[in-house]
């Protein structure tokens, strides 16, 4: 065990698969340069060489199908990008190809890729550096799509992404770089698909993912001092989902909050809640409800974004009205921190 | 030497340097937040720009923006309180730096997607095409968007409807932090790639306003005729750090001496210097101009610092015309 912050497990867990597997590459703009993608690609050109790690031209679309290529001549690509939403570009190679590849020929070879993709927020991101568009990829059958939210399942996650037979979006969000916590040494490889149990609780259920978790830690430690004691289970992953898992804990507790980092149309949240309501009405003692951002583009302005996400404070307030208790001091007691758009001291823009 | 266009060029030039140095120096104080890519030292094809385009030729651009704004006569006090975040910001604070646009002078917008707003630039010219207009279209893009698969759709389509579009590439070297090394193969210029898909392509010493002018009024000349589209590759470099307004060569990605050898071909300094040596009584001239950006520009900060912030519930409006 280390403690690391998330950006070093990402990076302990390149080390460990390049270590491991010479077949592993790991590319994207900026992978070589000094800032080295937030840390994570830290020093992987000098342990493994320039012909494994390299920067790439400003060519989404084409470096993805070429990732593609290579994986079916049995090189297992990680690609990585600063912004997911400079990915979209690489829409087509992803959903048209990767995706489609093992089912669209018979099953008989398939697309071992990871592509990471930071998601950004705050200090003036706006509408086109802030986009969580997991939805997208969770839509799409043939893709595998990861949120890890501790340091420990980063590093796990992504050791199962890049050694899984199948193309793995692999979603990091800014906010969780710098968040520090045990991680235990050499290869460790956390599954895909089962949910992580992150505090047991009898009288709500509440999913979360990626840095949402974090929130929702918050927003639990608070209504533990007004007596209410809530499960939280991090999805880790939004494709596949664990269903047992959610179906079980809403048996126990009998209401659902889900939290999701994309618009709430068409989201992760809008599935999970749809399903739980199909297979397990009868365990609901309440309506569901998800909180998720606006169906808005994410605006630039500090004066724009106050208020804009969804905070501890907002999630304790939701899980009090769902059991019934006065807001009370909710808002006193959570207010958002000041100022809104850093996740700390340590974030200073202007990336 | 026509000294009258020069002190436009410098004064133009003069102008980009004082709101980009002002937003540096101004920056750490944390209340513009939001990314911000600065023009220092790629002052020169902006400032030559603003003297061939007219006011209802179109022009889009790239995060790097600011300059080219000013340059199509974009507003600047409305430049300075969209990066403040405020509700006069040229987009109502939803924008940012990266996000810029005036439509009375034809600044149609500008895209933090790199590549993002090539092909909307050569749209704008199919529809001055299609109205019958001579108004041409001013694309700007870095030397890291001509790697972007949409840059030879874009100028495939131009060159096949001849439409009336300008590429003004700015080769600074470097994308992010991304030397032309690791990205494109040496030798091969993009001005000779852009002329292989049928674009008329032409390069050109990217800090000599005069020899930017030159090169873009024949451009532009040519493209006004009905002569189809024109790629200029201005060779350039970029002073501060790729995002932000430090300066960042201790990062090592860099050399110091090409640093300091692109400093040494400064484009304001040496327009300056071959004006007065040619008419030295423009001295006094030039000096007028500078007080009157120092005027100016400390105005525009003083209006955006001033402005109000948009209503919170902004947010939530706009997001389809209704
Ligand atoms: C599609 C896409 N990929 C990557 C990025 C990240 N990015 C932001 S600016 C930039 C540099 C582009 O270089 P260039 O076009 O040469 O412009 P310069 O910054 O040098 O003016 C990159 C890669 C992006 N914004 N969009
Ligand atoms: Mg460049």
């Amino acid at each position: 065990m280390t403690a690391l912050n998330f950006a070093a497990a990402i990076n302990q867990a390149l080390h460990v698969a390049m270590e491991m597997d010479p077949t592993v590459i790991c590319y994207g703009l900026g992978v070589t340069d000094p800032k080295a993608v937030f840390g994570t690609t830290a020093n992987l050109e000098a342990r493994f060489g320039k012909a494994r790690v390299f920067d790439m031209p400003t060519a989404e679309n084409a470096m993805t199908g070429v990732a593609i290529g290579a994986s079916l001549g049995g090189i297992r690509p990680v690609m990585v990008h600063q912004r997911l939403d400079f990915f979209l570009l690489a829409m087509d190679q992803l959903v048209n190809a990767a995706a489609k590849w093992h089912y669209m020929f018979g099953s008989q070879c398939s697309v071992p890729i990871t592509i990471r993709l930071i998601l950004g927020r705050g200090w003036g991101q706006g509408p086109t550096h802030s986009q969580n568009l997991q939805a997208w990829f969770a839509h799409i059958p043939g893709l595998k799509v990861v949120m890890p939210s501790t340091p420990e399942d980063a590093k796990g996650l992504l050791l199962a992404s890049i050694f899984d037979p199948n193309p793995v979006v692999f979603l990091e969000h800014r906010w969780l770089h710098n968040a520090v916590g045990d991680v235990p040494d050499g290869d460790l490889r956390t599954p895909i698909g089962p949910l992580r149990l992150a505090r047991r609780g009898g009288d709500i259920t509440i999913v979360a993912m990626s840095y949402l978790t974090v929130e929702a830690l918050h927003a639990i430690r608070y209504l533990e001092t007004r007596g209410i004691d809530c499960e939280l289970l991090d999805l880790r992953t939004v494709n596949p989902i664990d269903w047992p898992g959610i179906y079980a804990s809403v048996e126990k507790t009998g209401k659902l909050l889900v939290l999701d980092t994309g618009y709430g149309t068409g989201s992760v949240a809008g599935e999970i809640i749809a399903r739980v309501a199909m297979e397990r009405m009868p365990s609901l003692r309440c309506a569901p409800v998800r909180l998720a951002m606006p169906d808005v583009p994410e605006p630039t302005s500090f004066a724009l974004t106050q208020g804009f996400h969804v905070r501890a404070g907002d999630i304790a307030a939701t899980v009090l009205q769902m059991l019934g208790c006065e807001l009370a001091d909710v808002a006193e007691k959570l207010p958002e921190p000041i100022p809104h758009d850093v996740p700390g001291s340590w974030f200073t823009g202007p990336f | 030497m026509n000294v009258d266009l020069a002190l436009r060029l410098l004064f133009q030039m003069q102008r980009i340097r004082r709101v980009e140095e002002e937003i540096a120096l101004r920056y750490p104080q944390n209340r513009m937040r939001c990314p911000t890519h600065l023009s220092t030292g790629q002052e020169a094809v902006p400032a030559a720009i603003a003297e061939v385009l007219r006011k209802d030729d179109f022009a889009v651009s790239t995060h790097r923006g600011h300059a080219h704004y000013l340059a199509k006569g974009g507003n600047l006090p409305a430049l300075i309180a969209e990066i403040y975040g405020k509700a006069s910001g040229c987009s109502r604070g939803k924008g940012g730096s990266m996000h810029l646009i005036d439509l009375s002078v034809g600044f149609m917008g500008t895209s933090a997607i790199v590549g993002n707003s090539i092909p909307i630039g050569v749209g704008l010219g199919l529809s001055a095409q299609l109205r019958g207009s001579d108004q041409i279209s001013c694309v700007f893009l870095g030397d890291g968007a001509i790697e972007e698969g949409v840059f030879y759709e874009s100028l495939n389509f131009a060159a096949l409807r001849c439409l009336p579009v300008l590429f003004v590439c700015e080769n600074n070297l470097y994308s992010v932090y991304s030397p032309l090394a690791v990205r494109q193969p040496s030798q091969r210029s993009i001005a000779g790639m852009a002329a292989a898909i049928g674009v008329a392509a032409a390069t050109c010493d990217g800090n000599d306003a005069l020899a930017c002018y030159d090169q873009l009024r024949e451009a532009v000349a040519h493209i006004r005729r009905g002569n189809g589209p024109r790629f200029l590759e201005f060779a350039t470099y970029r002073w501060r750090e790729h995002c932000g307004p430090a300066f960042d060569n201790d990062l090592g990605y860099r050399a110091e001496a090409e640093f300091l050898a692109w400093q040494a071909r400064e484009p304001l300094a040496r327009l300056e210097s071959r004006l007065l040596a040619a008419d030295g009584s423009a001295a006094p001239r030039i000096a007028q101009n500078l007080a009157a950006i120092e005027r100016e520009v400390l105005a525009a900060f003083a209006y955006a610092e001033d402005a109000a912030f948009p209503a919170p519930e902004a947010a939530f409006q706009g997001v389809y015309c209704e």
